[in-house]
């Protein structure tokens, strides 16, 4: 009950503050299995694109977390843990460490839509960095799950680097069309058409 | 220390006012039914369900000003600090910004907009006329440099100036008119507030209104393709006849009342051509999508952003001893 609290105070707070407006372009806000994938530019990501659904939706999408950042106790983690109900895996694969795609899978069989950012790390630059294979794998595994790509612009102007405060600057959240793995599509063929669907929803010269 | 009381007087006039005002939504709403039915309900027609969501949209405008009046000085200053914060959004979401400009954007929105309108509360004329045009422009300039990051500094400093100097200086002399002590006009000061944005606002609608009717010329097509020559003659020779016929809420004689209808109007059409540049180098139509058939904030106070400091001024050196 607090936790529910908590998760529509934070995205209250992150909506005013972004004046995020959703933009559904590509698809409608459905409850149909999805993974939505977005560019990465600050840990405040995952809050507006969660924020953007309708909230019977928010309630079955998780966001998947790099356990590094996230998972050291506290507030940090009672927030990705409790709040946002979080999908934490290792960036870096260790020794005996849980195979990040069999956590996201697992996920996913138990009715949850995901939040990821296949870029892997927050990207300072404009653009879109390559993408890891992840996407690809969960794609692999689970053929029938939606794909849907998520543009997050100006994000990277509210939170800076490094800083505290965020700066009230208007964003928008745009949702393109969903995308399945086809038929012995090839690892590089998926990772460049998902991340083309990606880039295609940037406005023509963000943040030149 | 502004106080809030407005003489029985101004009450009567103001409530006048609104209901003048009121009437000619009300006129209007039922002129926009009547094109929507002949047209058809279910037809979709651009230009109609435009005209039809900006007067619906004018009596949500008018419900808060009415509401902001209610409230006296105060309301006044909160709502147009409100209107500032909103503008500057837009202004700086439009205007690309880099890293750099971190320092120079926190101090525009949480201290620079904050203490102008805190200033106007004060009643501290001597400080709030130049607080932003000297303190900002210098300071923001040092605050630029605080990145280190010298690529178009002369244009990245420019911009956060801009943003500053249009939705807060700007706009802020607006219920900065509060402030002025005329005599004879004690306790009535909302009401040029009410004269300024009521005249500054019909001269924008009435522009729109002879431009439809009867726009055939192009005023000036690389800047604002929609605005006629007709459409700028006939608003603002109408705006201005009907600012005349509002001298009874000024301090102003009727003739006088005309010839600041006129200054407003003019700075209001020009700075309307002056935004309309600046959306056009960054390749938008609208500044914002706030308001339903309007677009942004800023492209409603477009034409009150040049008015209200001129309207002040001259407000200021001719009837204030």
């Amino acid at each position: 009950m607090v936790e529910h609290l908590l998760a529509s105070a934070i995205s209250a707070v992150a909506r005013a503050l972004t004046g995020a407006r959703a933009l559904w372009r590509g698809c409608a806000p459905q409850p149909v299995q999805r993974v939505y994938f977005g560019n990465h530019s600050s840990h405040a990501d995952f809050v507006l694109i969660w924020s953007s659904l309708p909230p019977d939706l928010r309630r079955q999408t998780r966001p998947v977390a790099g356990a590094d950042y996230w998972d050291r106790g506290g507030l940090r983690g009672y927030i990705i843990h409790r709040v946002f109900r979080g999908v934490l895996v290792e960036r870096e694969r260790r020794e005996g460490g849980a195979d990040p795609i069999a956590t996201m899978v697992g996920a996913l069989d138990e009715g949850a839509s995901l939040i990821v950012f296949p870029e892997g790390t927050r990207n300072l630059q404009d653009g879109l960095l390559p993408f890891k294979s992840g996407i690809f794998r969960l794609a692999q595994a689970r053929p029938a799950v939606e794909f849907v790509p998520v543009w997050l612009d100006n994000l990277k102007r509210v939170m800076p680097k490094g800083k505290l405060l965020p700066l009230p600057i208007l964003c928008t959240v745009s949702f393109g069309a969903p995308i399945r793995l086809a038929d012995g599509e090839s690892r590089e063929a998926f990772l460049a058409r998902t991340r083309a669907a990606l880039l295609g929803l940037a406005p023509q010269e963000s943040g030149s | 220390m502004m106080t809030s009381g407005m003489s029985p007087a101004a009450q009567a006039q103001t409530m006048l006012l609104f209901q003048g005002i009121g009437g000619a939504l009300l006129v209007a709403s039922l002129a926009g039914f009547a094109l929507k039915l002949k047209v058809g309900l279910a037809t979709a027609h651009p230009v109609i369900d435009n005209l039809n969501s900006r007067i619906k949209a004018w009596w949500a405008m008018v419900a808060v000003i009415g509401l902001s009046f209610v409230f006296g000085a105060a309301g006044v200053i909160v709502l147009f600090f409100l209107i500032s914060f909103f503008a500057l959004r837009e202004f700086i979401t439009l205007t690309p910004t880099r890293a750099g400009d971190y320092h120079a954007l926190a101090a525009s929105f949480y201290l620079a907009l904050p203490l102008q309108y805190l200033l106007i509360w004060f009643d501290w004329y001597g400080l709030y006329s130049i607080f932003i045009p000297v303190y900002g422009f210098l300071v923001l300039a040092i605050l630029a440099t605080a990145g280190g990051e010298t690529a178009r500094f002369l244009e990245r400093a420019a911009k956060v100036q801009w943003g500053l100097m249009i939705c807060v200086y700007c706009i802020s002399h607006v219920p900065a008119l509060l402030t002025l002590p005329i005599p004879g006009y004690e306790g009535r000061n909302l009401l040029l507030i009410a004269f300024l944005v009521i005249v500054v606002q019909s001269s924008d609608v009435l522009q729109y209104v002879w431009g439809k009717l009867l726009g055939r010329h192009k005023i000036a097509p690389q800047l604002s393709p929609s605005k006629t020559v007709e459409g700028f003659v006939g608003g603002v020779a109408s705006a201005t006849a009907l600012g005349a016929a509002l001298w009874w809420v000024t301090p102003f004689a009727p003739w006088q009342a005309a010839l600041m209808a006129l200054a407003i109007n003019l700075m209001g059409f020009l700075g309307g051509l002056v935004m309309s540049a600046i959306k056009r180098d960054r390749g938008v139509k609208d500044w914002g999508q706030m308001i339903e058939g309007h677009g942004g904030m800023l492209d409603r106070l477009d034409s009150v952003c040049f008015a209200a400091p001129i309207f002040f001024h001259l407000t200021r050196y001719w009837w204030v001893p």
